[in-house]
C-alpha cells in the first residue's frame, strides 16, 4: 500500500518478461496506441524488458522501437544475463507496477512462468499474463497469493487469444450461475476440420496444410491431441466455479481419427464435427463432437468460440481471434488499462 | 398397432389415412394374406411415428372408418439423439454393437448410415437411437459407449443444444 501511495503521480511502470510473438506483440500495441492512451490519460511506460538471454532496463521508459529493432537483428532484446533468470534480476532491481508474464507455456510444470508470477505477487507487482502453464495445476495458490498481497492477477490473453471470456465470466456475468460452458478453444484443430470437411482431405493433408501456413507447429500433438483445448478449459472452469481442475481432471480425445468420410457423413445429416471443450461444476471433457452446421459452435476456421450458458443470462456466446500476436497483445492490453485505472482508484481520484 | 381388416378393397388406406391425417410417420404395414383372424378378417401389424397427443384421435379415427383396432402397443420411444462411430465398424461387426443397445429393452437404434471407403480404411457411422426416457437414452447410450471403447471405436457425440434441438 506504502509503494501504491508513494506511486501517485508518476507513470504506470510495467516489465515485460518473454520477448517473442506475444510480447513484441505488445510493444507494437503499446507504440500503435501511444497517441490513444495519451488521450485516455494513461501513462504506461516498459521500464524493463527480459528474453530467455538478455535483460533491458530503462528506469524512464525504454524506447520500444529500439528494443524491437535489437531484438530482431541481434536475437536478444538488451544486456546477456548470467544467472539466465532476467525476470529475477527485474523483480530485484528495477522498480515497476506489473509484470507482464510471456514466456513459453509449460503445461506440466507451468515454469518459469509460476515463479516469476509468485514472486511478481510476493514483491508487490500486479501481474498480467498470457501463459497457462501456471494455471493448469496451481489456479487456487495463484489467485489466492494475489488476494493476499492486495494485488491483481489478470489472464484473459490465457484463453482464446483476443476472445473476451475471462473477465466476461469475472465481470460482466457477475451474479450468474454458470452451468455450462462449451467451445471450440483451438484455432489450430478447427482449422484442420474445416479443411477436411471443405475440401475432403484426409488428416495428414490438412495437417500438413495447416504447418505450411504456420497455422500448426512442426510438433503438432500439443494442439490435435486436445491438450492445449484441454488446459484452456482447465482454466475456464477455474474460473466459472471457483474450483481447483487440474489438467489430470479432464477427459479428452484429440482430432486424429477423425477422417473426411466421417465429416462427409454427418455433413449429409446436417451437421460438422468440433473439437468441443465442455465444462461443467463437476465434469471436464474435451473430444470431438456432431454440431449442427447451422450453430454457432460450427464456427469455421482459425476462430475460437465459447458459449457460456447462465441462470440469468441465459446463453451469451463469443468469438474471436483465438491466437496471433497483435490479437493476443490486445488482451493483454486491455488487462493492463483494467489494473491501471484499479490503481488509480486506489491512489485516490486518479489526480 | 395391430388392426383387423374387412377382406374388400380400399380398407387398408381406410385404416393408414388417419395416421397421416395426424402428421404420423408410417414405418411399416405387414399385411398376412393368408391370415385370417376367426372372425375372417385379415391382421395387419402398422408401426408408425406419431406424437403422443395425437395416438388418440389417430385410433378415433380409425375406429370411425369401421377398422377394428384389436391391440395398441404404444412403445413411447420419443427420446432421441443421434451419435456417429470411427473405426473399424464392419470388422468388429455392427449388429453386435446394436444389438447391445436393443438389449437394453427399452430403446432401439431406429436409423443408420454407413459409410465405406474401402476394405484398408476406417469405416463410419451415422445412427439415431430412440428410447423411451431420457433415463433409458442415457442407459443406451452409456452401453453403446462401452460397447464402442471395446471394439476400439471412437464416439462422436453431438453437444447438448443439438440433442435438444432433435
Ligand atoms: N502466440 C500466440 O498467439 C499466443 C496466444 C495466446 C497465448 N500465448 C501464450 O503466450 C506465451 C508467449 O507466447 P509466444 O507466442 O510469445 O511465445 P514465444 O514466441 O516462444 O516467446 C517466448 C519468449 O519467452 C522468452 N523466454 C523463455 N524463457 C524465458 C525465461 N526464463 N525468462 C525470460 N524470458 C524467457 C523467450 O526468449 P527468447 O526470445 O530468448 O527465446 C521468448 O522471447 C506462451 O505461454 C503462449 O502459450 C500465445
Amino acid at each position: 500500500m506504502n509503494e501504491i501511495e508513494e506511486l501517485s503521480g508518476l507513470s504506470f511502470r510495467i516489465s515485460i518478461i518473454g520477448f517473442g510473438a506475444v510480447g513484441q506483440g505488445l510493444a507494437k500495441v503499446l507504440l500503435s496506441k501511444r497517441e490513444t492512451l495519451q488521450r485516455m490519460g494513461i501513462d504506461i511506460r516498459v521500464v524493463a524488458i527480459a528474453d530467455s538471454v538478455s535483460l533491458l532496463k530503462g528506469s524512464e521508459g525504454i524506447d520500444l522501437e529500439k528494443a524491437l529493432q535489437a531484438k530482431e537483428v541481434s536475437g536478444r532484446v538488451g544486456e546477456e544475463i548470467d544467472t539466465g533468470d532476467g525476470a529475477r534480476e527485474v523483480l530485484e532491481s528495477v522498480e515497476h507496477d506489473l509484470m507482464v508474464e510471456a514466456t513459453p507455456t509449460d503445461i506440466r510444470s507451468g515454469e518459469p512462468a509460476l515463479t516469476h508470477i509468485l514472486r511478481a505477487l510476493a514483491s508487490g507487482k500486479h501481474v498480467v499474463t498470457s501463459n497457462k502453464g501456471p494455471f493448469i495445476h496451481n489456479h487456487a495458490t495463484l489467485i489466492e497469493t494475489a488476494r493476499k498481497n492486495d494485488l491483481m492477477l489478470r489472464y484473459e490473453a490465457t484463453v482464446g487469444g483476443a476472445m473476451p471470456i475471462i473477465n466476461l465470466i469475472q465481470e460482466n456475468l457477475a451474479g450468474n450461475t454458470i452451468e455450462r460452458i462449451e467451445g471450440v478453444l483451438n484455432g489450430t484443430c478447427n482449422y484442420i476440420l474445416t479443411r477436411m470437411a471443405d475440401e475432403r482431405l484426409d488428416y495428414q493433408h490438412a495437417l500438413l496444410e495447416a504447418q505450411e501456413l504456420g497455422i500448426a507447429e512442426a510438433d503438432p500433438s500439443y494442439d490435435v491431441m486436445g491438450i492445449d483445448s484441454a488446459s484452456k478449459l482447465v482454466i475456464l472452469a477455474n474460473t466459472a466455479y471457483e474450483n481447483d481442475a487440474t489438467f489430470d481432471d479432464v477427459k479428452i480425445t484429440g482430432i486424429t481419427e477423425i477422417t473426411p468420410e466421417a465429416l462427409e457423413l454427418a455433413e449429409k445429416n446436417g451437421y460438422t464435427i468440433r473439437l468441443i471443450g465442455e465444462a461443467t461444476r463437476d465434469r471436464l471433457v474435451v473430444a470431438p463432437k456432431l454440431v449442427s452446421k447451422r450453430h454457432p459452435l460450427a464456427i469455421r476456421g482459425t476462430l475460437n468460440i465459447a458459449t457460456i450458458h447462465t441462470d440469468l443470462s441465459k446463453t451469451i456466446t463469443v468469438s474471436g481471434a483465438g491466437a496471433g500476436s497483435i490479437e493476443t497483445a490486445s488482451a493483454i492490453l486491455s488487462d493492463i488499462i483494467h489494473i491501471y485505472k484499479r490503481h488509480e482508484i486506489k491512489k485516490g481520484g486518479g489526480d | 398397432m395391430d388392426i383387423e381388416l374387412k377382406d374388400t378393397p380400399g380398407q387398408l388406406l381406410l385404416a393408414l389415412q388417419p395416421i397421416s391425417e395426424m402428421g404420423g410417420n408410417i414405418q411399416s404395414v405387414v399385411h398376412c394374406h393368408d391370415k385370417r383372424t376367426p372372425r375372417g378378417t385379415v391382421p395387419i401389424h402398422v408401426v408408425f411415428e406419431v406424437a403422443k397427443e395425437g395416438l388418440m384421435e389417430i385410433i378415433r379415427r380409425i375406429k370411425a372408418n369401421g377398422v377394428i383396432v384389436a391391440r395398441v402397443d404404444e412403445r413411447r420411444l420419443h427420446e432421441q439423439t443421434f451419435v456417429m462411430l470411427i473405426g473399424h465398424i464392419v470388422h468388429t461387426d455392427i449388429s453386435e454393437t446394436i444389438d447391445a443397445v436393443d438389449s437394453t429393452g427399452h430403446s432401439e437404434i431406429v436409423d443408420l448410415t454407413l459409410s465405406m471407403p474401402d476394405v484398408k480404411r476406417v469405416s463410419s457411422a451415422f445412427m439415431v437411437i430412440a428410447a423411451d426416457s431420457e433415463d433409458s437414452l442415457a442407459l443406451a447410450l452409456n452401453v453403446l459407449r462401452a460397447t464402442a471403447e471395446d471394439k476400439g471405436l471412437l464416439v462422436i457425440e453431438p453437444i447438448k443444444d443439438d440433442a435438444i434441438w432433435m
